[in-house]
């Protein structure tokens, strides 16, 4: 019993794991402490530690950003009160009833995550609580210390004086409780935390939903609460008020509950356990039904309930769970939709991602889905189950992205688990005040004596209160365990193709151009390198040293057995020789101007910047327009011009050769990533050149046929590209580990990056733009699990040379039926999966292969939720309405570009879609696998989204298909890097003055690549949408005002897939060919 | 002769037993993570070809002293060895890829393809002996 109260206090950590077995452990811990003398256990725990942490000082979350977290910040800098507090528990501790002031501690915690309103200010409320809780119980001073932790969350078993109080207790958990009931610390604790007013928000967390079941006793809960229950919360609140305060031994002793009046001394809290493990469950189930009054609120309340909660109904009630939690979401995602029927599925705003069935509480701190994604909401118990499904299981992250609040905590000591090295977060359990069982692995750790103090609302023993504990998403500034090597200051290179065709295209004025404009946003510290390397047939290194009155170019023409001319000199610190710099850059363009030299050397000139680099390491950026022609790497044209793609026939996806391969292995063991920016107009074979980026984690970037006069569009594009890129964060020889709970693993992993060992991720760069997908495999069987969760530790040096980790964690329900894994499929997530997996498949096998794969997935998954969720077979094509839009995705998917059989499309191309659809974050990817048509002539504000004082109109997404085109409106197409905007023949001339500028129909012009700033409302409109659109992306999409003689006319009709094409099925023709498999 | 043979059989054997034990211990190695993926890429690559050498080696023994079973017993062992070794597309660095051994269970089947052939390798290795001896009684 004490067990599970004391878990009660601690658990922060989802009761739902802990079995009932795991009392076992708390108990313990907790009797000794209460029945004997200060026992072992306990005691030593607490008088070993020696002399708390100084509390605040370790962690200073507060300070890096607005952790969103800390609300109550201020305290924290104000460190002190709370240590003075602390240090005077080792003191007392010392003497016989040592353990005295940890508990009061303790019954802190609770309280100022509890409740921040309603307790006064600290000391003075702390001072009166324990007057009225010292009445009651006129135990020994020591004893009473050892009581009180059993108030707050544990029991003290003993006591007798079953107050009036106590016998109501039981009356409510009529039942009896049979088990003490695992410490379902979990419930506990997030109601404190949850909701001031205890009771009325479904704080059940697990427990509290399994219980639901239950229901009777809850009301005879109810009715029992207001009197009996109201006095122990006081003392509760009693404890809160103290935080600070340096818990004198009165209040130890008065077990401040009782303050309230009621006589109930705090053992009758544990007296009544047994029975109070019924109630909890009852307890739990409650919330949602009972309001309490008034005086349950007070933040006693909040206590009460904690104790009641370790009795655990949890384990009970676990296995009702996924029925419940199925009968919530079966109306919706279930709801069978006959495809054939219904035309018009697309959601009338964005797609959501499901929500996953978890506890509201918990989803409540649940990992942002933008941030990680898995395609099944619910997880499948058992790998078979999984293979009936059909469905893939993968998450999708993008761990680095740019995030508008995130907690950075400081701290010398990071609690990760002792044997998987999970780093600790909100799902795990607290079995007792000290002890938190992983979420992964399930072993039991101790929770170190620094994290019993909570930094944000400065409070000792209330771990589950932590920053850490509170957020899924959180960052750690880590100590230098951390670090094999002092952390590496930012260091770019540029490596510039100057070749006569590269010099044509004109880019390098724009690449000088935005690197001089952007040269002081560059992210990085006092300590940023910056080099720059140009290369054709030979090599050209610029000695920028200081002293220097101008650049100095030194030719190295020996591209066989490269080396560097002055390594110490080509490299230089970017404040200390800055003007250098821009003098390289303002003359550079004009240097090359009349080159004739055609060949282009770009193994060696990576080779160079790879010495270049490999000490430090760093960013490399290669811009290259063509094929590399001689030295080491050199390629060989593979594609051949104007043939006909069928679907077996695409060939040369594999790359050439293994050299870009082997150096970007290189390039990534010493921490340097390499970014491609291809920009040419012929055939440059990116499935080789882009292994240098794929494998040492850079990004690609490809704008075909660039040239700065011929496509302005092109190059404006290529300028915001090149801006966001130099200026978006970065960080530096990072490593990503993915950990998942045990019986899961990591069976493929999709992206840019090197798996170094079976989750281990190599990132010699990461980069906030950048996605990944993994996908796992069920291994060993889920069955006594209620959840499971993942967790993605992403360790970087910042630009500023500090090390950080980023740390994410997702949990999910596990569950047993195929109706609740077909209920929580996340259509959005199984389509970048399938894409990612389809073009693995496309480069080990065949294109004609993987286009199958990817019809048999959507014919696979609609059989199998026909043949076994179905219990009524009905005609037609049925599919859950959750996964409504996967044949229309498939579809899209084979209308890609990546996939598609057309002979327009050109192997580099395609090269490139495929990196992309398994680089980009997901919400990207999507727009480029199905874009989003809106009306655009009629644009108004109904239903707008207002954003910092913009307005901007929501128009309804169209279905991608002609017939919802008409010649007397405008459309805009968003293809993701794309924007169309298609005018209609009869269109409105009021939209095409006032909004094109123009007269008539027959006066827009052919290649018009932006819309005039007029002063109309349809014009402001319109254009909020655009910057709207563009603004939520990383790149910059081009926008093309086209009409029906417009050469990209074509261009955009490909987009509309739901139409027959000359290779591939309408949507409807798609249906039905579905229709006729699954049927067979 | 025949001595001779299986002698020269059951060395080689021994050396296919070796190897598949040292490819086994290494591909657990990086299961559990003590090496990482390149270093046990590049380890694994270079005894690719002494290890269909040495098959070999043992086909054509058996081939040209005519013992047809204990050939037919070898054959799709080498062929897959030199099937596999020829079927490595370009772009990679060798049987086992630094970049692909972590991905769609590479790994497991490496695994147990190493199990697969040090069990076949055990097999012939008793054949072998038993041969050996028989030569030996007989001559």
């Amino acid at each position: 019993m004490s067990g599970g109260g004391y878990a009660a206090q601690n658990g922060a950590g989802g009761s739902y794991t802990n079995g009932p077995s795991q009392n076992p452990v708390g108990v313990y811990s907790s009797n000794q402490g209460l029945m004997a003398p200060p026992l072992t256990g306990f005691m030593n725990s607490l008088t070993t530690k020696g002399p708390p942490p100084p509390g605040p000082n370790p962690y200073i979350t507060g300070r890096h950003q607005p952790s969103p977290v800390a609300p109550p910040p201020s305290s924290w800098s104000g460190v002190a009160p709370p240590p003075s507090s602390y240090s005077q528990h080792p003191q007392p501790g010392v003497t016989p009833p040592p353990v005295a002031p940890p508990p009061s501690s303790y019954s802190q915690h609770p309280q100022p995550g509890v409740m921040p309103p309603p307790v006064a200010p600290p000391p003075s409320s702390y001072s009166q609580h324990p007057q009225p809780g010292v009445t009651p119980p006129p135990v020994a001073p020591p004893p009473s210390s050892y009581s009180q932790h059993p108030q707050p969350g544990v029991m003290p078993p003993p006591v007798a004086p079953p107050p009036s109080s106590y016998s109501q207790h039981p009356q409510p958990g009529v039942t009896p409780p049979p088990v003490a009931p695992p410490p379902s610390s979990y419930s506990q604790h997030p109601q404190p935390g949850v909701m001031p007013p205890p009771v009325a928000p479904p704080p059940s967390s697990w427990s509290g939903i399994t219980q639901a079941p239950v229901a009777p006793p809850p009301s005879s809960w109810s009715g029992v609460t207001p009197t009996p229950v109201a006095p122990p919360p006081r003392s509760w609140s009693g404890v809160t008020s103290t935080p600070v305060a340096p818990p004198p031994v009165g209040n130890h002793t008065g077990p401040g509950p009782y303050s309230t009046g009621t006589r109930l001394p705090p053992v009758f809290q544990n007296t009544m356990q047994p029975p109070a493990a019924l109630q909890q469950g009852l307890y739990q189930a409650q919330p949602g039904q009972m309001i309490r009054p008034p005086a349950y609120h007070s933040p006693s309340a909040p206590a009460l309930y904690t104790q009641v909660q370790p009795s655990g109904s949890a384990a009970q009630l676990s296995p009702s769970l996924a029925a419940m939690s199925l009968q919530s979401q079966t109306p919706e995602a279930l709801r069978v939709v006959n495809l054939l029927q219904e035309r018009n599925i697309l959601p009338s705003g964005a797609v959501t991602p499901p929500t996953p069935c978890l506890p509201q509480d918990l989803q409540k701190i649940n990992c942002c889905p933008e941030v990680f994604r898995c395609t099944l909401t619910s997880i499948p118990q058992t790998q078979a189950l999984l293979n009936k499904a059909k469905l893939p299981l993968g998450l999708l992250l993008h761990p680095f992205k740019d995030l508008s609040q995130l907690p950075v905590v400081t701290s010398s000591n990071i609690v990760r688990c002792r044997s998987c090295r999970t780093y600790i977060n909100p799902f795990v359990t607290f079995v007792d005040a000290r002890r938190w069982k992983c979420n992964l692995c399930h072993r039991v750790n101790d929770v170190p004596e620094e994290f019993m103090y909570n930094p944000v609302s400065r409070s000792y023993g209330a771990p589950h209160k932590r920053p850490e504990v509170q957020n899924a998403t959180i960052e750690f500034i880590a100590p230098s365990e951390y670090m094999l090597r002092p952390p590496q200051p930012a260091v770019y290179l540029f490596v510039l193709d100057v070749s006569h065709n590269a010099v044509e295209t004109g880019y390098l004025d724009v690449v000088c151009q935005s690197l001089l404009e952007n040269l002081d946003s560059l992210p990085g510290d006092s300590r940023t390198k910056i080099g720059f390397i140009t290369f054709d047939s030979t090599i050209h290194f610029y000695n920028l040293q200081e002293g220097l009155s101008q650049p100095q170019m030194l030719i190295v023409s020996d591209i066989d057995d490269v080396f560097l001319p002055s390594p110490d000199s080509l490299l230089v610190n970017l404040s200390e020789c800055k003007e250098l710099v821009q003098d390289l850059l303002t003359g550079l363009p004009q240097m090359f101007s009349s080159t004739m030299e055609t060949q282009s050397g770009l193994g060696p000139a990576l080779q160079a910047g790879f010495k270049l680099l490999s000490p430090t390491g760093g960013r490399i950026s290669v811009f290259q327009t063509q094929l590399p022609t001689v030295g080491i790497g050199a390629l060989k044209p593979r594609e051949e011009p104007g043939q006909k793609a069928h679907a077996k026939e695409v060939q040369h996806l594999n790359p050439a050769t293994d050299f870009y391969k082997k150096l970007a292995l290189d390039c990534s063991g010493h921490h340097v990533a390499v970014d491609l920016f291809l920009l040419s107009a012929q055939y440059c074979d990116l499935s080789s050149l882009g292994c240098i980026s794929r494998y040492s984690a850079g990004s690609v970037y490809y704008y075909p046929s660039y040239h700065r006069q011929r496509s302005p569009a092109q190059t404006e594009r290529f300028q915001r590209d090149l801006k966001r890129y130099l200026t978006r964060k970065i960080g530096f020889e990072a490593v990503m580990r993915i950990r998942c709970t045990k019986g899961l693993s990591i069976h493929t992993f999709h992206g840019n990056f090197f798996v170094r060992s079976t989750d281990l991720l190599s990132l010699a760069n990461v980069n906030p733009d950048a996605g990944f997908a993994v996908q796992m495999s069920i291994e060993e069987n889920l069955l006594d699990l209620q959840a499971v969760s993942f967790q993605a530790a992403l360790l970087y040096t910042s630009s500023k040379g500090e090390r950080r980790i980023r740390v994410h964690t997702l949990c999910l329900p596990v569950v047993n039926s195929l109706s609740d894994i077909f209920a929580g499929a996340d259509v959005q997530a199984i389509t970048a999966l399938l894409a990612s997996m389809a073009v693995d498949r496309s480069v080990t096998a065949s294109l004609g292969d993987a286009r199958d794969a990817l019809i048999n997935a959507a014919i696979d998954s609609l059989s199998s939720y026909r043949s076994s969720v179905l219990s009524v077979q009905q005609p037609g094509l049925l599919a859950p309405a959750c996964l409504r839009l996967l044949p229309l995705y498939i579809l899209a998917l084979l209308k890609h570009r990546a996939f598609r059989t057309s002979a327009s499309t050109r192997l580099d191309e395609r090269v490139f879609s495929m990196f992309q659809l398994k680089s980009q974050p997901l919400p990207f990817l999507m727009l480029t696998v199905h874009p989003g048509l809106y009306r655009a002539d009629d644009l108004s504000d109904e239903g707008a989204l207002n954003v910092s004082e913009r307005t901007i109109p929501q128009p309804r997404a169209l279905q991608l298909s002609v017939e919802k085109l008409s010649r007397d409106a405008a459309f805009l197409m968003d293809c993701g890097t794309v924007l169309y905007l298609w005018i209609g023949r009869n269109c409105n001339p009021v939209f095409l003055t006032q909004v094109l500028g123009v007269e008539s129909y027959a006066a827009v012009p052919l290649n018009m690549d932006q819309l005039p700033e007029l002063d109309t409302a349809e014009s402001s409109r319109i254009r909020a949408l655009i910057d709207w659109l563009r603004e939520r992306r990383p790149f910059h999409p081009v926008l093309h005002v086209i009409r029906d003689e417009s050469p990209l006319k074509a261009e955009f009709l490909q987009y509309l897939i739901e139409d027959l094409s000359e290779s591939a099925l309408s949507y409807y023709e798609f249906l039905l060919h579905l229709q006729q498999q699954i049927c067979k | 002769m025949e001595a001779a043979v299986f002698i020269l059989s059951l060395v080689d054997c021994c050396a296919l037993i070796f190897l598949s034990v040292y490819f086994i211990i290494t591909l657990s190695d990086l299961e559990c993570d003590y090496i990482n993926a390149r270093a046990c890429c590049s380890k694994l690559n270079k005894w690719v070809i002494p290890e269909m050498i040495g098959q070999a080696l043992a086909t054509v023994l058996m081939l040209v002293s005519m013992h047809w079973f204990v050939f037919l017993l070898n054959l799709p062992v080498a062929s897959w060895n030199v099937y596999r070794y020829v079927k490595v597309p370009l772009g990679n660095m060798g049987v086992y890829d630094p970049t692909e051994i972590h991905n769609r269970g590479q790994l497991k089947s490496h695994m147990k393809e190493a199990m697969i052939k040090l069990g076949f390798h055990l097999l012939c290795f008793f054949i072998y002996l038993y041969s050996m001896i028989l030569a030996l009684i007989n001559d």
